[in-house]
């Protein structure tokens, strides 16, 4: 709750904040802005969350002395950063980098925070080291545009009791359909064959990519809302159909009752990201050795396809003095298989990077998962995500105004489709109150 | 003050039942034994309320992890409180430390150099006769209103401006403001330091300065103390300065370093465990300096509303 609170005071002080400065419009390609060396020693600044960044950040100062980088922290974006990014950008001080999450990082380009890197050396040349869609997110769909370096991605499988699904005979579903019949067989047992999250609207959001559904669109003169089109329509009344059958729990996530389900037995799967994988290791470690991963259910039977739950990027903001720099180490931060180890090592960080899909690391058999390599599952995963998915501009708004919605109905008020209604017209007004071009 | 409370009655002889241990109150007006049971229940229903959460957060730091989420969540199980503590602070190179060092640095100086200039300004208030003395009273009773909060997002942006954000200062002086403290400490010295003494001091050959540093402050001690209290609370509990302010965690104060910690939980899970038992560390000053001072905070509380 206090969490909560926090966040509605953040979003007061910003809404103050946005009204102060009139917003730009994100138009489709602008030249990009030239990217010179500096002249002697640079020092920059990078402002992220991900504990551990000291160590590897000290690792690329002492290859480099010339371009020095320190390392400051906060919490995560969310909980504080974004905004403070926003008051720094207003106060001229804001650091040289940032982390920023794929979701937030349209409302940094609307708000005309981040500095186009494609003039930057070996920026542009750096799109086929990275998996298709993550390149996707930082340059919005314009070729000759770069906004961030993606860091990592959150390619989504299904996490599933092996032991369980074998000892009750009930197959592993490979469909949507399937995993509504199991759900069934499940239930009759007396434990859930998942849990609804009814906070996680980022959760949703990946099985609504995994379907098809695209929620933003950018025409690069106004955008377009669609929470509503036909594929969530479809996604949201799967859920709500195994809702109201009683078929999935819906504890609120990370809690205890969300672990004790888990680590408990009454909950056998989970429809979660690569970076999920330690989150139930050490939610219920009586369940250690019990655990498999398998690609997500389809929609339909021979399809391969998935979603995606999170993953960042390090973008670079308007008014470094040193772009080259900054970009120079951002590419090095993400791509190097040196710091994508010790990225993966303290933070569990699952690389955005081609060549970190292969890192020795992430090729081993993870106990917990009975010796599975079970990251050779989401690399799969990770192929199979479209690149057409696009963030709104506002999503902090659009997470609060769903994830609402999803609390009533998981209580029984109202419906998941009625929720993702309230959140398009929310939206689409506080895109209208930011004076943010949009299609109503 | 005590001072305005009737004397006692003399005891009468015979023996006294137990509850008129408070024999300033006349018989005639003592409750009836079922409004004092009530009041008893209500304030024994608080006291859990308030209580339950310190007992689980102590309970819970007590717990490995493994028995975390599996034993009951209001008793205690293996006991490794201490080896908890240890991970804690060694997690890190023991930048926890570091964060309730600055607590303390940020909460203790302020608070006492905050409490020096909120007893000065409150002194000169209800002492001295000036042009525009109630006016300035006035301006910063209504500082009292203005809630520390809103004033934050203009405090970095003027401390942008003189490049002092992210430094132990940014933090420090404005949280060496009280206008409430003004207030106490006006209310305070007007009722409780005669004039004929101050009179008196200046006529041994005292300057001003000394007059309040050797008289005044030693009358003033209750409202000083509760002043200081309400500081040192209000700084190691601030969260949203900090939050605005810093980006270093070497300055962090222990509020803003658990919130950091806490948010990550998602993604390393064993910040969990540190987050609680930090939680539980961070709040055994506040205790200590709460029993350490209690006995003036109480009558410094009701100084201002007696006089």
């Amino acid at each position: 709750m206090k969490k909560r609170a926090v966040a509605v005071a953040l979003l007061a002080v910003a809404s103050v904040a946005l009204t102060a400065c009139a917003t730009s419009v994100p138009t489709g390609d602008t030249a990009a802005a030239a990217c010179a060396p500096s002249k002697g020693k640079v020092d920059l600044t990078f402002t992220t969350w991900i504990p551990g960044m000291e160590d590897t950040v000290a690792v690329w100062n002492k290859a480099n002395p010339d371009i020095q980088v320190k390392v400051q922290t906060g919490p995560n974006g969310n909980g504080g950063t974004y905004q403070n990014f926003f008051n720094q950008l207003k106060a001229g001080n804001a650091p040289d980098l940032g982390q920023i999450e794929y979701d937030a990082l349209p409302n940094f380009r609307v708000q005309d925070g981040l500095t186009d890197l494609a003039a930057c050396d070996g920026v542009l040349d750096a799109k086929s080291d990275f998996v298709d869609w993550t390149w996707g997110q930082v340059n919005f769909g314009e070729d000759k545009s770069v906004y961030a370096i993606p860091q990592d991605a959150g390619p989504m499988a299904m996490f599933y009791r092996a032991d369980l699904f074998t000892a009750n005979n009930i197959a592993i579903p490979t469909t949507w359909d399937e995993f509504a019949t199991a759900a069934e067989k499940v239930r009759a047992t007396g434990g859930y064959i998942t849990n609804f999250s009814q906070s996680d609207i980022n959760q949703f959001a990946g099985f609504v990519w995994q379907a098809g559904g695209k929620w933003f669109k950018n025409d690069g003169d106004k955008w377009t809302v669609d929470l509503t089109d036909p594929t969530t329509t479809k996604v949201a009344a799967y859920w709500q159909d195994l809702i109201d059958r009683d078929l999935v729990s819906t504890n609120p996530p990370w809690t205890d009752e969300w672990n004790n389900a888990y680590n408990s037995g009454s909950n056998w799967t989970w429809n979660s990201a690569a970076w999920g994988a330690n989150s139930i290791a050490s939610g219920a470690p009586d369940t250690t050795g019990k655990w498999a991963v398998a690609q997500s259910p389809q929609w339909n039977a021979g399809d391969k396809a998935s979603g995606n739950w999170g993953g960042s990027s390090t973008a670079v903001f308007k008014g470094s003095k040193h772009p080259y720099e900054a970009a120079k180490f951002a590419l090095w931060l993400n791509t190097s298989d040196e710091s994508l180890t010790m990225l993966n090592k303290s933070a569990n960080l699952y690389p955005a990077a081609k060549s970190g899909l292969e890192l020795p690391a992430l090729k081993a058999g993870v106990p917990f998962y009975g010796d599975q390599a079970i990251y050779d599952e989401f690399a799969i995963a990770s192929a199979q995500v479209s690149p057409d998915f696009v963030w709104g501009p506002t999503m902090t708004q659009t997470y609060n105004d769903v994830s609402d919605g999803f609390k009533a109905a998981v209580s029984g008020k109202g419906t998941l489709a009625e929720a993702l209604k309230v959140g398009q017209a929310n939206t689409i007004a506080a895109m209208t109150a930011q004076s943010i071009p949009v299609n109503k | 003050m005590s001072t305005m409370i009737p004397a006692p009655a003399q005891p009468r002889r015979g023996i006294r039942p137990a509850q008129s241990k408070s024999p300033q109150v006349p018989r005639a007006q003592r409750e009836s034994p079922f409004a004092r049971g009530g009041a008893l229940i209500v304030m024994g229903v608080f006291t859990l309320y308030f209580l339950v959460p310190i007992w689980w957060l102590l309970v819970a730091a007590s717990k490995n992890r493994a028995q975390f989420n599996t034993t009951n969540p209001l008793w205690f199980a293996d006991f490794s409180l201490f080896e908890n503590i240890g991970n804690l602070v060694a997690y890190r190179d023991g930048v926890y430390l570091k964060w309730m060092l600055n607590s303390a640095l940020y909460a203790g100086g302020g608070a006492f150099i905050g409490t020096l200039i909120a007893g000065m300004c409150g002194y000169a208030l209800a002492k001295y006769r000036f042009p525009g003395r109630e006016l300035i009273f006035n301006v910063v009773l209504g500082g009292v209103l203005v809630p520390a909060t809103a004033l934050a997002l203009p405090l970095f942006l003027i401390f942008s401006q003189i490049s002092l954000t992210n430094t132990f200062w940014s933090v420090f002086l404005p949280s060496l403001v009280s206008p409430f403290g003004v207030y106490l400490a006006r209310i305070y010295a007007s009722a409780s330091v005669p004039d004929e003494l101050i009179e008196a001091a200046r006529l041994d050959g005292a300057g001003e300065v000394r007059t309040f540093f050797t008289v005044s402050v030693r009358m003033m001690v209750p409202a000083l103390v509760t002043v200081f209290l309400f500081q040192f609370v209000a700084i190691w509990n601030n969260f949203f300065l900090p939050l605005i302010m810093l980006r270093d965690e070497t300055l962090f104060p222990v509020t803003l370093g658990l919130y950091a910690w806490n948010s990550q939980v998602n993604q390393i899970p064993v910040l969990r465990d540190y987050v609680l038992i930090g939680a539980l560390l961070s709040i055994i000053p506040l205790i200590i300096i709460f029993l350490l001072l209690q006995r003036f905070w109480r009558n410094g509380l009701s100084a201002g509303s007696v006089k």
